[in-house]
């Protein structure tokens, strides 16, 4: 399918890990007596942006050795052959 | 529970992306091939996580960790044993046929071997169950929605009464993936899955590291709990020694192979997934690539039910008081375990009590109140998109693979044949809407009649306890004939009827527990029993088919070839780097697995 998953799931977490650093970074800081004391939004929210960069890079790279143009064409001769 | 607006928004950009995958595979959906198989198309790893994810439903994320809490780390087995050496098998010896064969589906390989009515057998039973499968699954997401109080504030806001969250949570979980399924077919249902096992990983990896820093790691829970609850083997020998209430054998054999064995090896829910795979090579890898993850998911799902309990029973003041099971925990009189309180009597608000007069727990919400415990608001609303993702994954599986099930196997075999492939493609889509709506009345009813549901997934046990042995047979012995695999699917259903008719776990009354003929053994627990039906049920059929293909007239052999292990070529994979032969994964998979075993024996 002509498009690589890779690249949503880089999207959302990119997305997902900003909202939470900088909820971490600028939200309130008293509500952190639940996760013992700990920061979590600023760090687990750094974690997944990392995450999210890296599936973006891989799915870009990987898209540009085999364009996206050319698999799709490929699946629509095939469908046009099958009609 | 308090949620504030950045909760609510990871929620909505969670939606937006689980449709926006729809909307953007739409434009490849030209065929029934790329709607139902999704084109034959994707690669291993994708295939392989989805594998995995479309048996992440509902029932596994919260039950898992309610059987972590109630049982300890032998829960596990429903992974280590319950599932990895299934998942290497259907990579390694069945996949060739399955994908080789160019069936379809799994009822299409029964045609394609055996007969029409076998497949007809399959084919509506399967149907009939994924529907209420996905029904259950609803049933329990808005539920949980419900027991959370996650809608309460914003129904508060509209005025509206807060047992419209109920009807909201089903209304809206239903529509989300009606569109992208509808849009994107097994394709946008493999993706979104995809998405889900790592949404599903990203919202519970916090919260088992925050929960083992502190109970002090697994020494910690060690030290807090009976080293029954730590260990996954000992005393296993016998059943009275173990809180599963099995020994091995029937663990080994009811678990390990034949319910196992049944589910990975047979089910088109999962097997479909492999199926989509881009090469034959790509299928076999994707069982055994998506048992990695599956053999450390006990950590993620598991890991939090034990932790729950290790706890001391509800530290007042460290729980603030703005979320909703506080108010239960305030009513309550009993105390609860750790971070599981006691089961509440819906109607009469008063907790329920054993035979013992102790009182029972709610196992089920020790994931939930672990979410509630340890997330602050932000992580919070990942935790909750988390449960989310996994009730839509679990649904969406059911749903793509009702509707593959009875385009191929019911509407093309028996209604309709002969059709263009743009009709097929047509009766697909909107069997995707009857699906849905299907289990959208399975989860109503399931509100008015909870019996029904559990005298169900009763029925569904007994159909899919024989299965296993109808395709071993089917796929490593030729002789084995139409009639024979269709009386012994038959007989060893009836088997499993009977042997629950006649049997009931200690402490139960006849009735849906069994023992509704009589009642001449009694299992130490329910566990137990369930095990033990299925190797009846599972001997009966291999016995029946057996002697039935011995006085029947075998198929031709020229007729199956590519069907049966014996008249299939071996697939050469001698130029695939060692990682990527399914033969040297296989192993490694099995090895890994081993090892677990050994560590947390």
């Amino acid at each position: 399918m002509g498009l690589d998953i890779r690249l949503p799931i880089g999207l959302l977490f990119s997305v997902i890990g900003l909202l939470l650093v900088g909820f971490g970074a600028f939200g309130d800081k008293g509500i952190y007596q639940r996760s013992l004391g700990l920061n979590v939004n600023l760090a687990w929210g750094a974690v997944l942006l990392v995450f999210g960069a890296i599936m973006l890079i891989l799915g870009r790279r990987l898209s540009a050795i085999r364009p996206d143009a050319g698999s799709s064409a490929g699946s629509d001769d095939r469908t046009e052959r099958e009609r | 529970m308090g949620l504030t607006s950045i909760d609510w928004i990871i929620m909505a950009v969670y939606s937006v992306f689980v449709l926006g995958i729809g909307v953007a595979l739409k434009r490849y959906m030209k065929t029934s091939k790329d709607f139902f198989l999704a084109g034959r198309s994707i690669p291993a790893w994708v295939c392989g996580l989805a594998f995995i994810s479309a048996n992440l439903g509902a029932q596994e994320v919260i039950g898992m960790g309610a059987s972590g809490a109630k049982y300890g780390i032998a829960t596990s087995h429903f992974y280590w044993i319950g599932a990895i050496p299934a998942m290497v098998f259907v990579g390694i010896f069945m996949m060739p046929f399955y994908y080789g064969s160019r069936a379809r589906s799994v009822p299409e390989y029964l045609r394609l071997r055996f007969d029409e009515k076998t497949r007809g057998l399959n084919a509506i039973s399967f149907a009939t169950m994924t529907v209420f499968s996905s029904g259950i699954s609803v049933y329990a997401m808005a539920k949980l929605m419900q027991t959370l109080h996650i809608l309460d504030a914003p129904l508060r806001s509209m005025g509206l009464p807060l047992s419209a969250g109920f009807h909201i949570s089903v209304i809206i979980s239903a529509l989300v993936v009606l569109v992208y399924i509808l849009l994107g077919g097994l394709v946008s249902a493999i993706y979104n899955e995809v998405l889900q096992f790592f949404l599903i990983v990203a919202g519970f990896l916090p919260l088992v590291l925050l929960g083992l820093k502190d109970v002090g790691g697994w020494s910690g829970i060690k030290q807090q709990l009976p080293t029954a609850y730590t260990h996954s083997w000992q005393g296993m020998s016998n059943p009275h020694t173990n809180p599963l209430g099995v020994e091995w054998f029937g663990l080994v054999m009811g678990l390990g192979f034949v319910s196992s064995f049944g589910y990975w090896c047979t089910d088109f829910l999962v097997v479909q997934r492999a199926m989509a795979a881009e090469s034959m090579s790509a299928a076999r890898r994707t069982p055994l690539i998506a048992a990695l993850p599956k053999m450390v998911f006990p950590f993620l799902v598991v890991l939090p039910g034990l932790i729950a309990i290790s706890l001391p029973a509800q530290r007042p003041g460290l729980v603030p008081s703005a979320h909703g099971i506080d108010a239960m925990q305030e009513e309550m009189a009993v105390p609860g375990r750790g971070l599981i309180p006691p089961k509440i009597n819906e109607t009469t608000g008063q907790p329920m009590l054993d035979t013992n007069g102790k009182p029972l727990l709610d196992y089920d919400l020790a994931v939930p109140n672990m979410l509630v415990h340890y997330l602050p608001t932000g992580l919070l609303g990942l935790g909750i998109t988390a449960l989310l993702a996994s009730f839509m994954s679990g649904m969406a599986g059911n749903v793509t693979a009702f509707n593959t099930v009875w385009t191929y196997d019911i509407y093309q075999a028996y209604i309709h044949k002969g059709a263009s492939d743009q009709h097929y493609l047509w009766v697909g889509r909107m069997a995707t809407i009857f699906g849905i709506a299907l289990s959208v009345a399975a989860a109503y009813a399931a509100t008015r009649f909870n019996n029904i549901m559990d005298f169900l997934q009763l029925v569904f046990a007994f159909v899919n306890a024989p299965l296993f042995a109808t395709f071993l047979l089917g796929m490593f012995w030729k002789r084995t004939t139409g009639h024979a695999a269709f009386g012994g699917l038959l007989s060893g259903t009836l088997a499993a009827a009977v042997h629950h008719g006649l049997t009931l776990p200690v402490g139960a009354v006849a009735g849906i527990k069994g023992g509704w003929l009589a009642t001449v053994h009694i299992y130490p627990s329910e566990m137990a029993q369930n095990f033990w039906t299925a190797i009846w049920a599972w001997s009966v059929c291999m016995v029946i088919t057996i002697l039935v293909s011995l006085v029947t007239q075998p198929r031709r052999e020229e007729d199956l070839v590519g069907l049966v292990y014996s008249l299939t070529k071996r697939t050469s994979e001698g130029h695939l780097p060692w990682y990527q032969r399914p033969e040297a994964l296989g192993i490694a998979v099995l090895v890994l697995a081993l090892i677990l075993n050994v560590i947390f024996w």
